[in-house]
C-alpha cells in the first residue's frame, strides 16, 4: 500500500502537450484593487477609492449577469499565495504554461481596464496603466507572454494616441477591441483605432463582453446567463457585419482582425447572408469593392474558444473548410471556467499540416510572433 | 482489487473530503452526512480535477412551473465546465444532446425529468473498518 495524504491536490494540468502551441485568450488578473497604482497618477488612487468606475452599462459594478463559476473562472486555479484565479504569472506558469507546452501566450485583459468607461480621463489613465502593469507583471517576467494594446475605446482619439505611444514595442502583438461598445464597431467614432492599429501594423482584437451599455441581445435583456454565454455570437455577429459595411477594411485595407471568444460556426451563414442581401443592395453601400464575404476571409482571425462541438465531426470540418484551417487560432480562455484543454478541443482525422497550423501557425503569422 | 486505509474516522469528519494518490492514481473521499463516497479525481468530460468542485444538489423539474432539489450534497459539480454528477453512482447529467445521440437508453428514472448525461466519473468503493476508512481500489 502506498498512500499519500494532502489537503488539497497538487495542481497541474490534466494532460502533458507534447507540440508547442500558442494560447490567443489568456486572461491576466490583479491580485490586488490597488495592483496598477505605481501607474497611475495619484489623482486617480483617490478618485477610485471615492468614486469607483462608471461603465455606460446600467451595472454600476461588476457583470450583468452573475457566472457559473467564481470569477467566471476555474476553482482549481486560485494561485497558492492567494489573489483571484489568473492573478499569479508563477502558477500561471505551472498549471498551464508549462504543462500545456505554450510558446505563444496572448494577455487580454477585462475587469476595470478603461474599456467602456464614462469618465473619458480615467479610462485613458487605467488603459495605460494596464499596458504597463503587463509588461512589468507578465511580458518582461516570461518572454512567452505577448500583450495587448488595450485602449479607452470610446474616446478613439485618445486611443489611437495609445496605440502609437506603443508602436513597435515587441511586449505588444495586438489592439483589444470588445465587442459591445456605444456604438457597432465599424462606425466612423472608432476609425482612428483602426488608422492607427493599421499603422503600427498590430491586429485588432474584438474580445466577447463589452460595456457599451447595449444589452446581451438585439431584442433586450433575456433571463438567464447562458443567453448571455450564446448572445456573444449575435454581438460579434453585429460588429463584424458592421466593420464590413461601414468600408473599414476599404479604408484600411492591411487591418487584420481576430474575432476572439466568440464562436465561428456562424461565420460562413453570416458571410452567405450579407453577399446575397448585397447583390440586391449594392447601391447603398457603394464604398465596398467586393463582396462583404471576401473581406471576412481576407482580413479576420478566429480564436477557436469555446471550440464548436457538433455531434458529428464532418460539419466541424465542413465549417473551417468554409473558414480555413490558416485562419483558426487556438485558445483557452485560461482561467475562466469554459476553458479549452488543448488535448480535447479537435476530434480525430485533422492532418498534421493543418493541426500545426491550427495550434502555433496560423497565431505566429497573424502576431507577427517567430 | 486492493484495500487501502485513507484516514482514521476522527480525521473524516462529514461535510470534508480527503484526496488521495493510490498507486499514481488521484481519488478523493467524502464524507457526506456520515457517509462516506470515494471518487477518481478526473472529470470524463475534459480531465479536471473533477474532486475539487462544489457538492450541490439536483434540479429537476417534471412540469414546467415545478422544480425539486433533491439529492442535496450529493451531486459534484466539476471546477472546469460544471458537468454534474451523482457522487453515488458518477452518473452525469444534463446532455440530452449526446444523450440522443449515443448508446445510452432513453429510459427516464420515476420522478424525474431530467437526462442522464454520456459520462460516468469513476467511483470507488469506500468502508469504516475499525474506526478507519478503508478505500477498495
Amino acid at each position: 500500500m502506498n498512500v499519500q495524504l494532502r489537503d488539497r491536490p497538487e495542481p497541474a494540468s490534466t494532460t502533458t502537450i507534447k507540440t508547442a502551441i500558442a494560447d490567443c485568450d489568456i486572461h491576466p488578473g490583479r491580485a490586488t484593487k490597488d495592483e496598477l497604482y505605481p501607474w497611475l497618477a495619484k489623482r486617480w488612487h483617490a478618485h477610485l477609492e471615492t468614486f469607483g468606475v462608471h461603465a455606460y452599462q446600467g451595472m454600476m459594478e461588476g457583470p450583468p449577469y452573475p457566472k457559473a463559476q467564481p470569477n467566471a473562472s476555474r476553482r482549481d486555479a486560485y494561485p497558492p499565495e492567494g489573489g483571484p484565479q489568473g492573478s499569479s504569472l508563477s502558477f500561471m506558469q505551472k498549471q498551464h504554461l508549462d504543462p500545456n507546452n505554450v510558446v505563444l501566450g496572448v494577455l487580454n485583459p477585462l475587469g476595470a481596464t478603461g474599456q467602456g468607461m464614462r469618465n473619458h480621463e480615467l479610462a485613458a489613465a487605467l488603459a495605460s496603466a494596464i499596458n504597463d502593469w503587463q509588461i512589468e507583471k507578465w511580458t518582461s517576467k516570461d518572454k512567452r507572454l505577448k500583450g495587448s494594446v488595450v485602449v479607452a475605446n470610446e474616446d478613439a482619439v485618445t486611443a489611437a494616441k495609445e496605440i502609437r505611444k506603443r508602436a513597435g514595442d515587441p511586449n505588444y502583438v495586438q489592439v483589444l477591441l470588445l465587442s459591445r461598445n456605444v456604438e457597432p464597431l465599424g462606425q466612423r467614432r472608432y476609425w482612428p483605432i483602426y488608422e492607427a492599429a493599421e499603422e503600427v501594423g498590430l491586429p485588432v482584437g474584438v474580445h466577447a463582453f463589452g460595456f457599451g451599455g447595449n444589452p446581451i441581445t438585439a431584442s433586450g435583456w433575456p433571463s438567464y446567463y447562458i443567453e448571455e454565454m450564446v448572445g456573444h455570437s449575435q454581438c460579434q455577429q453585429t460588429a463584424l457585419a458592421s466593420l464590413v459595411l461601414e468600408g473599414v477594411f476599404e479604408r484600411f485595407p492591411k487591418l487584420n482582425m481576430v474575432m476572439v471568444e466568440a464562436g465561428f460556426g456562424w461565420a460562413p451563414s453570416l458571410a452567405w447572408r450579407l453577399d446575397k442581401v448585397f447583390e440586391k443592395l449594392r447601391s447603398e453601400v457603394p464604398h465596398l469593392r467586393r463582396k462583404p464575404s471576401e473581406y471576412i476571409r481576407d482580413h479576420i482571425w478566429w480564436t477557436t474558444q469555446p471550440m464548436e462541438d457538433p455531434e458529428r465531426r464532418e460539419h466541424l470540418f465542413q465549417m473551417i473548410e468554409w473558414i480555413g484551417w490558416d485562419k483558426l487560432l487556438f485558445a483557452t480562455d485560461y482561467p475562466h471556467w469554459d476553458y479549452d484543454e488543448p488535448s480535447r478541443v479537435l476530434p480525430a482525422g485533422v492532418s498534421e499540416a493543418n493541426k500545426q497550423a491550427f495550434y502555433l501557425d496560423n497565431a505566429r503569422k497573424v502576431y507577427g510572433v517567430i | 482489487m486492493a484495500r487501502h486505509v485513507v484516514a482514521a474516522v476522527d480525521e473524516l469528519p462529514p461535510g470534508t473530503r480527503k484526496f488521495l494518490e493510490i498507486d499514481g492514481r488521484s481519488i478523493a473521499v467524502f464524507n457526506i452526512k456520515g457517509e462516506y463516497f470515494g471518487l477518481l479525481n478526473r472529470c470524463p468530460h475534459q480531465g479536471a480535477a473533477l474532486c475539487e468542485g462544489p457538492l450541490i444538489g439536483l434540479a429537476q423539474s417534471s412540469t414546467p412551473g415545478e422544480i425539486e432539489y433533491t439529492k442535496l450534497g450529493e451531486i459534484i459539480r466539476c471546477p472546469w465546465h460544471g458537468w454534474e454528477f451523482d457522487i453515488r453512482t458518477g452518473q452525469s447529467y444534463c446532455d440530452p444532446r449526446r444523450f440522443r445521440a449515443r448508446a445510452y437508453p432513453a429510459s427516464v428514472e420515476p420522478g424525474t425529468a431530467v437526462v442522464k448525461g454520456p459520462y460516468i466519473a469513476e467511483t470507488i468503493a469506500v468502508s469504516v473498518e475499525s474506526d478507519y476508512v478503508v478505500v477498495d481500489l
